[in-house]
């Protein structure tokens, strides 16, 4: 099934000339509405009549994430306060989130992609589903809900963190569809199978993201529950979930290409390369109104095919992603950087203490423990007060990155020193 | 009473390093107890010089400080030590750990750390309790 074939399966020509269009009708729309690209474009002599078309996308200057922090919160908004209908946020390195703001425009054309996502999963109007993202200024949740119901199937927003509530009513309500992390679902599966209860579900597809998996939990989770289980791939400066996602033949992940113009360049010299060859993808959003980005900097290592797929999508596919060209960690579908637990520390005592990350994955669910080291400062002979010190340190990390942490404290020297760059963060989490 | 607390984590032989230190500094240990957490001990000594002990310690690269605690003697007798626990209670002062000290003596002794150190010494001493010393630990 396909959800809009007029747009996945157009012939690459016709989807050239739609994205050029819409290329020149964005970066009209970021020059004369949002002064910070206005800058940034006259800094590199472009103006928006040298866009004439795709061909002359690499004219453009990058977006980063820096560019999203230097005008916290809204300064890259194309759109009035009037337009925004919805905002988001995401945590970024400096505590300060990376917020994104929805235009009424924009959340139809997310439900439209997310629609057309949980159609390549095989989800109908005849499906109920459960959508067990987080819910809030996280985008998951809500970005698959609304294509839930855009879709037509019978949406129940679980949200997360009460795994028996759900699995209770994946039976009782004959559950057809789930979206969550592919963690979560993992940890789902050990728990119906724990309780014997595979044989009373009815689930059949699947569709996870937020945070990277491999091909093996895929078909892991597939094998465990007998479903369909799709990648789809999103991130909220660009969208949300459903920029593009994996058809039933998972060979990529098919690029909503009409919407997210996509390119792959070497992060280090910011040429594009060619189809194949593995770099960091790069979005032009071509019809966002609320935040529209140019050329923005994904930092996912990836590479791209525009080979003509068996299912009949003519769109662009991605393959699985390959690694990240920063620090960012991908927790519980929440992103996390090292700087960010640093800060929090240094907030309490001046200096920077010593301090180890280690992410794990225990019963499918990430895990972050921090150990950090017992320097004088924080000392005391009483355990009252070692344990309060243990508190108010996972206190100050969680209101930082938002998530439970678990820390650890630890003798001064145990933790190794590096000698180039610190390493601050052992991940354990089997992906391979 | 100075005594010599050390942190330790929950590691095979970290225990007997910190003895092992305090061996080859010719420290002797009079008393200790260790307290212990999932993750963490914290060893409390009561050392012939706590001063030297916590200078190698920290030297070795533990974390070792010196805090302040009352000792004091207690009759071999029932109740002796309810009755200590009892003026400090009274005195509205709360017990933070406390632990048994080896004696050579025919006395009993209990090492306290108060929640208010000072005020402890004073309502024990107009209890009229015995103060253990450091000149006790070598008689």
């Amino acid at each position: 099934m396909i959800w809009n074939e007029a747009k996945e399966c157009m012939s690459r020509d016709e989807l050239a000339d739609l994205q050029s269009k819409r290329l020149v009708k964005v970066v009209n729309r970021v020059y004369h509405n949002v002064e910070y690209y206005r800058k940034k474009m006259q800094a590199v002599g472009i103006e928006p009549g040298d866009i004439q078309g795709i061909e002359d996308l690499d004219k453009l200057p990058y977006t980063t994430k820096d560019d999203l922090r230097d005008t916290y919160p809204f300064g890259l908004f194309a759109a009035p306060q009037s337009e925004i209908v919805r905002i988001h946020a995401s945590s970024g390195t400096t505590g300060k989130a990376t917020v994104v703001g929805y235009t009424r425009k924009d959340i139809d054309t997310w439900a439209e992609c997310v629609a057309r996502a949980l159609t390549m999963a095989g989800v109908t109007r005849g499906d109920t589903i459960q959508v067990a993202y987080g819910y809030g200024l996280f985008t998951g949740g809500l970005g698959a809900h609304y294509g839930a119901e855009h879709l037509g199937a019978t949406v129940v927003p679980m949200s997360t963190g009460n795994t028996k509530k759900l699995t209770t009513m994946m039976i009782d309500f004959g559950v057809t569809a789930i979206a969550c992390t592919p963690s979560y679902l993992l940890h789902i599966a050990e728990t119906l199978e724990a309780n014997g209860d595979i044989p009373n579900i009815k689930l059949k597809a699947a569709i996870c993201g937020a945070e990277p998996w491999t091909e093996q939990m895929r078909l892991q989770i597939e094998d465990k529950l007998h479903i369909s289980a799709h990648d789809i791939y999103g991130l909220s400066e660009i969208m949300g979930p459903g920029v593009a996602c994996d058809c039933k033949y998972h060979k990529g992940l098919h690029v909503f290409e009409d919407h997210f113009l996509p390119e792959i360049i070497d992060p280090e010299t910011l040429k594009p390369i060619g189809a194949g060859q593995t770099g960091e993808l790069v979005f032009t959003t071509l019809t966002k109104e609320g935040l529209p980005l140019i050329r923005y900097r994904t930092k996912d290592l990836t590479s791209i095919s525009y080979d003509k797929c068996e299912c009949g999508r003519t769109l662009a596919r991605i393959s699985r992603f390959k690694g990240r060209s920063d620090d960012m960690l991908i927790i519980r579908g929440v992103n996390v950087f090292p700087s960010q637990v640093e800060a929090a520390l240094l907030e309490m005592g001046g200096t920077t203490p010593h301090y180890m990350m280690i992410v794990d994955r225990v019963n499918n669910l990430d895990t972050l423990e921090v150990q950090v080291e017992v320097e004088e400062r924080f000392f005391s002979d009483e355990i009252k007060e070692l344990e309060n010190l243990t508190k108010k340190i996972a206190h100050a990390i969680q209101q930082a990155i938002g998530l439970a942490v678990k820390v650890k404290l630890v003798e001064p020297k145990s933790i190794e020193r590096s000698m180039g760059k610190a390493v601050h963060v052992i991940d354990k989490r089997k992906l391979v | 009473m100075k005594q010599l607390s050390v942190f330790l984590e929950n590691r095979e032989g970290r225990l007997e390093d910190v003895l092992n230190l305090l061996k080859e500094e010719n420290i002797n240990i009079i008393s200790l107890s260790l307290a212990d957490t999932s993750d963490y001990g914290m060893l409390r000594l009561l050392v012939s010089d706590p001063e030297k002990g916590k200078k190698a310690l920290r030297e070795n690269g533990f974390s070792a400080t010196i805090s302040d605690i009352v000792a004091v003697t207690l009759p071999h007798k029932v109740g002796g030590l309810q009755q200590v626990l009892h003026t400090l209670y009274h005195a509205g002062i709360n017990v933070e750990y406390m632990y048994a000290l080896c004696t050579t003596t025919d006395e009993a002794a209990i090492a306290i750390k108060p929640s208010d150190l000072e005020k402890a010494q004073k309502v024990l001493e107009d209890a009229g309790a015995h103060f253990f010393s450091e000149k006790d630990m070598f008689l």
